[in-house]
């Protein structure tokens, strides 16, 4: 189940499906032991898992894997203050702000902003807003 | 259900989204589903104007729904609306459903286009950056058009907010590569650069992003990036962390800010000014200095993000590839690496010492850690650590440590996992190929890749094999005794018959003195796996079998009653049936040098990358494959450069691996077989059997005899004409005709037309490049048989020796007919196409009945009319109402030679039920009668 997908490149609706279909099928079978990181067409996936939710970011193979690595954490850090305790169901309820989340922190498939401090005072300056 | 927050929660939604998940069947789903749809669709079009809360509830359902799977075709206008609300959660839930559902239509694209100019024009950063971020993830061209112009503006004008200014960087980066074309520079660019100074670290994380994708794409514009990304790089390494605070992460100091600007460096070669590179080693020590103190942290983000400097910051020093003290400090990080508990850290160190391992300072380095990596190559439980270890050691491979890496790749393609052996087998057989100083060395290592894994041996790497082969007489016998002894295994891969076969037909000689591996030996050996191979195989088969007649006399009875067998001349397969019968014919009749000459040794390949290499470049992709060119590593004595050079031609030829690959065709083309698959045609079994394929003597069940003609890679070949006069195969579609195209390949077209009157014929030549590109050095000439050279005269007009792209030139061939004959001359072409020397050989149409002349009878009772039959152009005149049995064709005519006439009677008797016909011919000669007879029974 993909809680939220994100594209920076064109895809129409079909290829989109099938992205997800293999990155998941790529994904999940991985243990623990393994790296954070899988080869993927002509990119790689860099993900990590939180309980039962993975979060994957496909990046070009020259692209530093663990800058993206801790781009993952540092998104979480976020959601988890943000929600305050973040669970999946928080996800689900409130995805149309999860994706407020992922503008201010990644845009453009670039890191946008890195300070979890900037991106909070960010993020309860707009749920001010009416 | 969560609470949500307070403020701008949308109840209705949060009921849906439950109701949705209390579903318990897909069909409750659905159900749940369109009964929303029909009360939005309703709410949408009912009179009553929606407030704008309701509206953003809505679309926000409508927005869920569509995530769930499932189509939207309305609320489009409605999401357009939410735009120009007022208030923020109402436009961002419109922007949010135009990002996620866009799609290019144009009314809409207009309204869309118009809000988000009304909200970049606000002066309100919040909208502003609704606006920014919808067409950044949109990307579209309509956008682009539409904003490419203003957002440079808003980029660098004094007033505009931190967050606007990282939204409107990234924005032109998305423009710029979805529609680079209509994004402008200008006086922006210089100021964008400027960027890297900005006080907000959000702003320099952007704009460094921007930078370097424009850099890339045009570093002269972007050289003054230089200097203020090392200086801002410089007090980011030697900040104290506090200094940083928002942007510092577990203890380390804006790590992907460094990140960044480390990347924009490596757009670079190293900074001139000396001021300026002593600053970035500095950076690039510190770097790594702080790699070994102690951490400031256990935790593994910490770790993470220290980490992700540090190999940024070497993958600059290595693409600087300039101080050697910095590349063998990256290495020994990275050594240490390699025996780190994280997995990530060893496949990130085997995966950075691989592109180490090809700088000229830095390979010696590498390769002391062979010991590890062969380690992890046999220990590491994540199979793309595996990978890179194999990558690794590719790499760091040269001749001193070649024996090593290659068993221990050979050892673990035993056990490695099957998406990965395909790749191992191309490496393997590069390295052997080309680290080979023993030859027999490579032989044995290929025969063993095929025995671990043969499936996974591609063609190309058992055609390269057979090329080296054939190219070194040093390792012919030895291979032979090899595969002998390998083809004694019970179980053995079908290509290690192909090999077998192949070169035991081609050196099973040089191991016949053996009793243990005499020729009838050989010939049952690689008999007793006949029929365990596919047809492909079995065809190379019998073509080594036709070899073996020729290397061996006394096995000839043996192979030809073996040729001979219904399994083989009757074949249900049409390939393996021509061939035995072919073979099997040309056995039976051709003289003893006929068959030497026919079926000679191979002669060498020409010079050509090695068509394994550009598999693996295929499979890897560009840049992903390491360079293993024996030239960069000068530093160190460069041993194996000097070595190359000592040797001879011959040797340095076959170890360079790194020549351009020749262009076009360059070897044999059997119009037989598919000829666009040429080009890449090595070794293929049909070229090592091509003789057989002309040499058809035979009726075939066939319908139509088919144009046979040579296409010669190699000069050499070219002497081997004797093939021709041996064929003697007529293209049977010009016995009845004078015009038409002759061959034709990719390149070259060559039409004729033909005229005779009596005794002498002339020949009009066409010659059509089919190419845009000149053939240059273009010459041809007509070759005939001694015994033909007597009976006819040539003379072909010379032509100019260039034929432009696309043009035609014609020449034009005088004949004349002496006496009677059977043969045809050849007409040889050779032309140079794209710095490759072409050969063609095509047999002329020229024949016995060209030369007829129709006669007349003289008896009114014999003449009536002339029938418009087949054999009208044969050159006869068919005579009516002189045969008592209507049904029967009669004909007469002269021939004309230069010498003599001969006159020629035809009846041709058909019998219609029993779909015979008995053709007779009277002539003065018993040679022509017996050749006319051929050319007609041939059109029936």
């Amino acid at each position: 189940m993909t809680r939220l997908a994100k594209w920076y490149m064109q895809f129409d609706d079909d290829e989109k499906q099938k992205l997800i279909e293999e990155v998941h099928a790529v994904v999940t079978v991985r243990d623990a032991k393994h790296t954070n990181f899988v080869e993927f067409r002509n990119f790689k996936i860099i993900y990590r898992r939180y309980a039962g939710l993975y979060f994957c970011i496909c990046v070009d193979v020259t692209d530093n894997n663990l800058a993206y690595l801790e781009g993952i954490h540092n998104f979480v850090e976020v959601l988890n203050e943000y929600f305050h305790n973040v669970c999946e169901l928080d996800l689900v309820f409130n995805f149309y702000k999860v994706y407020t989340v992922v503008d201010e922190m990644f845009l453009a498939g670039e890191i946008r902003e890195t300070s979890q401090t900037k991106v909070l005072k960010q993020l309860l300056m707009l749920q001010s807003l009416e | 259900m969560p609470t949500v927050s307070k403020g701008d929660g949308m109840r209705g939604l949060a009921v849906f989204i439950s109701d949705i998940r209390n579903c318990k069947s897909k069909e409750a789903e659905i159900k749940r589903i369109n009964k929303e749809l029909a009360n939005i669709r309703s709410k949408f079009k009912g009179d009553k104007a929606l407030d704008g809360y309701s509206k953003k509830k809505y679309v926000c359902k409508l927005l869920f729904i569509f995530l769930l799977g499932h189509d939207i075709d309305f609320g489009h206008m409605e999401a357009v609306n939410l735009l120009s609300s007022n208030k923020y959660t109402e436009k961002q839930i419109g922007y949010l459903f135009i990002s996620v559902l866009v799609n290019s239509n144009s009314d809409l694209i207009r309204l869309i286009n118009n809000g988000i100019k009304n909200d970049l024009a606000s002066r309100n950063p919040t909208f502003m950056n609704l606006a920014l971020h919808c067409i950044a993830n949109v990307g579209s061209r309509e956008m682009a058009e539409a904003f490419a112009f203003e957002i440079p503006s808003i980029l660098v004008a004094g007033d505009t907010m931190d967050s606007v200014k990282q939204s409107a960087a990234l924005c032109l980066l998305r423009l710029n590569r979805t529609s680079p074309d209509l994004v402008p520079m200008g006086e922006w660019t210089a100021r964008v650069v400027h960027l890297l100074n900005d006080q907000h670290l959000g702003v320099v994380t952007a704009a460094t992003s921007l930078i370097t994708t424009l850099a890339q794409k045009s570093p002269d514009d972007f050289k003054t990036s230089i200097s203020l990304a090392v200086a801002r790089l410089s007090r980011i390494v030697t900040s104290a962390s506090i200094d940083l605070q928002d942007y510092t992460y577990y203890f380390v100091a804006a790590p992907w800010l460094s990140v960044k600007l480390l990347r924009l460096l490596q757009c670079y070669p190293p900074p001139e000014d000396a001021a300026l590179r002593s600053r970035l080693t500095e950076c690039l020590e510190t770097i790594l200095n702080k790699a070994q103190e102690p951490p400031k942290s256990k935790k593994v983000q910490h770790s993470n993000a220290k980490n992700a400097v540090l190999f940024e910051a070497i993958s600059l020093i290595i693409h600087h590839d300039s101080e050697p003290t910095l590349l063998v400090r990256a290495c020994n990080q990275l050594g240490q690496f390699l025996q780190h508990r994280e997995t990530n850290l060893r496949y990130l160190a085997l995966e950075s010492m691989c592109t180490l391992a090809s700088s000229e300072f830095s390979h010696e380095a590498v390769k002391t850690h062979i010991d590890t990596v062969i380690n992890a190559l046999k220990t590491e439980r994540d199979v793309s650590v595996r990978q890179r270890a194999v990558d690794l050691l590719y790499a760091m491979c040269d001749r001193s440590n070649a024996k090593q890496i290659v068993a221990e790749m050979l050892s673990y393609l035993e056990t490695a996992d099957y998406s990965i052996r395909e790749e191992i087998v191309l490496k393997v057989a590069i390295l052997a190929e080309k680290y080979a100083v023993d030859y027999t060395w490579y032989v044995d290592t290929i025969l063993n890749l095929i025995r671990v894994a043969g499936d996974y041996v591609s063609e190309e790497v058992w055609y390269r094999v057979i090329q080296i082969v054939i190219n070194r007489d040093d390792v012919q016998g030895y291979a032979a005794k090899t595969v002998f002894e390998a083809l004694q295994a019970p179980a053995c891969h079908e290509n290690l018959v192909k090999v077998g076969g192949y070169i035991l037909g081609e050196f099973g000689n040089l191991i016949a003195g053996d009793s243990r591996s005499s020729p009838l030996v050989q010939f049952s050996l690689l008999h007793s796996k006949f029929h365990l191979c596919s047809v492909p195989t079995r065809a190379l088969l019998l073509s080594a079998y036709i070899k073996f007649i020729n290397l061996f006399p006394e096995v000839k009875a043996t192979i030809q009653d073996v040729l001979r067998s219904d399994s083989q001349l009757r074949n249900a397969d049409v390939e393996l049936q021509q061939r035995a019968v072919e073979y099997l014919k040309l056995s039976c009749i051709a003289s003893t040098d006929i068959l030497a000459t026919v079926l000679e040794e191979m002669p060498p390949f020409p010079e050509r990358e090695s068509s394994i290499l550009a598999k693996l470049k295929r499979k890897k992709g560009p840049g992903k494959l390491p360079d293993i060119d024996e030239n960069r590593r000068n530093v160190n004595g460069s041993s194996e450069h000097s070595e190359n050079t000592d040797t001879t031609n011959k040797v340095s030829y076959v170890l360079n691996l790194n020549s351009s690959p020749s262009t076009g065709p360059s070897l044999l083309v059997d119009v037989f077989s598919d000829s666009s698959t040429s080009a890449s045609v090595d070794v293929s079994e049909d070229n090592f059997s091509r003789w057989g394929h002309f040499v058809s003597l035979v009726e075939q069940n066939r319908p139509a005899i088919k144009l046979k003609c040579l296409q010669l890679g190699h000069t050499a070949l070219l002497q081997k004409s004797v093939l021709f006069y041996y064929c003697v195969l007529v293209n049977s579609r010009f016995v009845c005709k004078n015009n038409g195209v002759i061959y034709e390949n990719q390149l070259l077209q060559i039409g004729l037309k033909s005229e005779y009157r009596q005794n002498l014929g002339r020949i009009y030549v066409f010659y059509g490049n089919k190419t845009s590109t000149q053939f240059l050095s273009f010459s041809s000439f007509v070759t005939s048989s001694d015994i033909l050279k007597t009976h006819i005269l040539h003379c072909l007009i010379s032509v100019d020796p260039i034929i432009e792209g696309g043009a035609q030139v014609q020449q034009i061939l005088n004949i004349e007919c002496v006496s009677d004959f059977t043969d045809a001359p050849v007409l040889n072409i050779q032309f140079r196409y794209g710095g490759t020397l072409q050969n063609i050989a095509v047999k002329l149409p020229v024949m016995l009945n060209k030369f007829f002349q129709p006669t007349e009878m003289t008896s009114q009772d014999f003449f009536q009319r002339w029938k418009q039959l087949g054999i009208l152009g044969f050159g006869v005149a068919l005579l009516d109402g002189v045969d008592p049995n209507p049904a029967n064709f009669v004909g007469a005519g002269v021939i004309h030679t230069k010498s003599t006439q001969v006159g020629c009677l035809l009846r041709l008797e058909p019998n219609a039920q029993a779909q015979m016909y008995r053709l007779t011919l009277r002539t003065s000669r018993e040679s022509v009668s017996q050749r006319l007879c051929e050319l007609l029974g041939e059109q029936f």
